[in-house]
């Protein structure tokens, strides 16, 4: 099995880490605040990589592989950044019926990564979600706040393109 | 300790407060089946199998972790219980790997023996979809095959035991798998090798790294002279993977069984624990005399050293530079025996038989080659050793009672006791003791350093001065008492540390003992005393006294401590982090 580490270079500052380290300072000696420190780490980085982690597990005295199970539990917490263009397919319901399942393994075979992930280059990142309230457009993904509706997979390479060119 | 009146399947009985319904099942002579619960290890109550019916409760009650209270109607065998457990192992067995005919663990898999006991005769009932794993045999010593794990995370809290806590239960629902964080592979962990998720899995999804295939390979080699080296606890617990009482000291049947594998020599690792001691204890006294770093802490446990490379990495300069025994055993075979043989060491094929999994990592560390090639060339636990004895036919409790092979052989009951926690302190005292004094010791035993106590201290008045020692097994004790050493809240001048707790009897090389079994008797204690037994018995008890031990120091390295002692029996160790 692949690891999950994320393949974008972390580009943390010392101004997150010494706020991250008054998180952990915090809350330290609270028993069952890892959740709560995660939850801010996230707000302070965007996302949990691995080099986050290990400052948290180490501080809070606690092994690594502790932390990331929780992490991995918790759909809330994310292993990647987002990427500059944030890819949403709608796999609900009536987009799904009319193939946005195919759209979205296009993409994903495209860009290389699955669900929850980004490219190393920090350019996209991918993620299926429910309904944006445009289900006339099916099958509809979105990327950044841009709407794409009626797509098929061919039409995917087209739109890639585009934003590979901004 | 107060009681309270219960009754179990309508018989009325008395048992303490604070006992669960398990311990009150057993109380009345009945077993409940268990899956995931280890004693004092893992008592999640996560798998249902221990499931009993309660009158008055909404739902069925794990017994393992469901207090007793006064008044309680316990059924352990109703129809709704019974059937229960029955769909819960066959929900199991809907993602569980049956590759059951040729699986390290068929026979003597927990999970296979609840099956049969509780009357499973579908095994596919529940069968679908399934995630696909890959085996995860990055580290030196074991492997992990996902397909197999029942997710009752006993290798969990075994890990978390250890406080080294690498393996864990990742992703959620139908993806909820053990692995390491961030699915990295184990090898690249600070996995300490010891294996006591081994010993705790109940199923085949993990195990030790089969390497009997090499020795075979070896034996079968007329140009390889094929020497076997026995570890002090090997005869306290083979006999158990033959069916004999836990404790039962099978040294003669041992060293007759692996004569007719065909093994050229059978000499004892008793003999090299005893070169340690020598090395180890003028090491000690050397620390002492000469403003050496204290305490010193014994390396004869290759588990503890990975531990301390890890965690401890501040304080490899404390631990002693000997190697263990199983590579002195190697290197002096290579080098002394060698030559006195004529034998090439190139030609010379050492397997160790170990309680222990981390002494696979071991042989293949850097610096153990004192004569130019691998000091030890193949390490099996007892179970590879068990394995081979069956693949050969050998019907073991039938074999007669067989003495080992001169000169390697020799040896006195302070190697004997280096199988048990504490015994490796007690060797080197009453050999670092005598030296000082240079009186002979009224009384050989050391009752303080003995026991399967964690932790254990004493203080001992030598020519004027006093020597404060330690011992601590399991490395979850030895974090502990590392801790009050670098605060400084203890002082101590030599700490003894095994990696597995209560030593190498409870190694995680060692038969695997059912939860059934370990959960109710005291494995450490019970394997512990034939070894001491064994000391007892022993013509000589004191290392410096072994004759051939003298001899190979008269005519081959001269003191304890040499130049050339140092180049054969010691080694070095590296700063790994986490």
């Amino acid at each position: 099995m692949a690891n999950k580490i994320s393949p974008v270079p972390f580009n943390g500052t010392k101004e997150q880490e010494q706020k991250l380290l008054e998180v952990i300072a915090a809350h330290k000696d609270t028993q069952g605040a890892l959740i709560s420190v995660l939850q801010q780490a996230q707000d302070i980085y965007g996302y949990l990589p691995i080099e986050v982690q290990k400052i948290i597990a180490e501080k809070m005295g606690v092994p690594l592989e502790e932390v990331y199970g929780v992490v991995s539990f918790y759909a809330q917490f994310s292993l990647n950044p987002k990427g500059r263009y944030k890819i949403s397919v709608c796999l609900g319901t009536a987009c799904y019926v009319k193939g946005s399942g195919d759209v979205f393994d296009k993409l994903s075979r495209t860009l290389g990564i699955s669900s929850g992930e980004c490219t190393p280059d920090g350019r996209f990142s991918l993620e299926a979600c429910r309904c944006v309230g445009a289900c006339g457009l099916a099958p509809v993904m979105t990327v950044n706040d841009e709407v794409y509706g009626r797509l098929v997979p061919d039409d995917i390479d087209g739109i890639l393109a585009d934003y590979q060119a901004r | 300790m107060e009681n309270v009146n219960i009754k179990i399947n309508g018989m009325p009985l008395s048992v303490p407060k604070d006992a669960t319904v398990l311990e009150a099942c057993r109380l009345a002579g009945i077993q409940v089946p268990t899956l995931c619960y280890l004693k004092e290890i893992n008592e999640i109550g996560a798998c249902r199998i221990c499931v009993v019916e309660v009158k008055g409760a909404r739902t069925l009650v794990a017994s393992c972790c469901a207090p007793v209270n006064e008044g309680m109607e316990v059924y352990t065998n109703t129809p709704k219980v019974l059937d229960s457990r029955k769909k819960t192992l066959q929900l199991i067995l809907s993602t569980h790997k049956r590759a059951c005919l040729s699986c390290v663990r068929s026979g003597n898999c927990e999970l296979q023996k609840l099956c049969k006991d509780l009357g499973v005769e579908d095994e596919s009932y529940y069968d679908g979809e399934n995630v696909e794993y890959d085996i995860d045999d990055s580290a030196a010593h074991m492997y992990r095959d996902n397909s197999k794990c029942i997710l009752c995370r006993r290798c969990v809290a075994a890990c978390q035991m250890q406080k080294v806590g690498v393996i864990g239960p990742n992703d959620r629902g139908f993806e909820s798998h053990i692995g390491c964080a961030f699915d990295l592979n184990l090898g690249d962990t600070s996995c300490i090798s010891c294996g006591q998720c081994i010993v705790a899995c109940p199923t085949g999804a993990i195990a030790e790294k089969d390497q009997t295939d090499l020795v075979w390979q070896a034996l079968a080699d007329p140009e390889k002279t094929v020497i076997v080296n026995t570890a002090p606890s090997i005869r306290a617990t083979l006999g158990e993977a033959f069916g004999m009482p836990i404790g039962t000291n099978v040294e003669g049947k041992m060293v007759a069984a692996l004569r007719r594998l065909g093994f050229d020599r059978v000499f004892d690792t008793d003999f090299s624990a005893d070169l340690t001691i020598m090395e180890e204890a003028h090491e000690f006294l050397d620390r002492v005399k000469n403003g050496g770093k204290l305490p010193l802490i014994t390396s004869c446990s290759p588990g503890w050293i990975k531990f301390c490379e890890h965690y401890y990495p501040e304080m490899i300069e404390n631990l002693s530079s000997c190697k263990s025994p199983q590579q002195m055993f190697g290197a002096i075979t290579k080098t002394w025996y060698a030559e006195k043989e004529g034998l090439d060491p190139k030609n010379i094929f050492v397997v160790s038989i170990m309680p222990c999994t981390a002494k696979k990592f071991e042989v293949g560390r850097d610096d153990q080659a004192a004569a130019g090639v691998p000091d030890v060339d193949v390490a099996l636990t007892t179970r590879e050793l068990a394995r081979m004895i069956e693949r050969a036919g050998l019907n073991f409790t039938l074999l007669p009672d067989e003495a080992f092979d001169n000169p390697l052989g020799e040896s006195t009951g302070a190697g004997v006791i280096f199988g048990a926690t504490g015994g490796v302190m007690e060797a080197a005292l009453r050999t670092a003791v005598e030296t000082l004094t240079g009186e002979a010791l009224a009384d050989v035993t050391f009752q303080e350093v003995r026991g399967t106590a964690g932790i254990k201290e004493a203080t001992y008045h030598v020519a004027g001065m006093d020597i404060n020692v330690a011992v601590a097994s399991g490395t979850k004790n030895a974090d502990e008492l590392l801790k009050k050493v670098q605060s400084g809240e203890k002082q101590y001048h030599f700490i003894e540390i095994m990696g597995c707790p209560g030593g190498c009897v409870n190694g995680g090389g060692q038969p695997v003992q059912h939860a059934s079994v370990r959960n109710n008797v005291d494995l450490k204690a019970l394997r512990a005393k034939a070894l001491y037994d064994a000391d007892e018995a022993k013509a000589i008890r004191k290392s410096h006294d072994n004759p051939v031990i003298k001899e190979v120091y008269e005519s081959y390295l001269g003191e304890p401590g040499s130049e050339k002692a140092h180049h054969i029996l010691h080694t070095t160790y590296v700063k790994r982090g986490l």
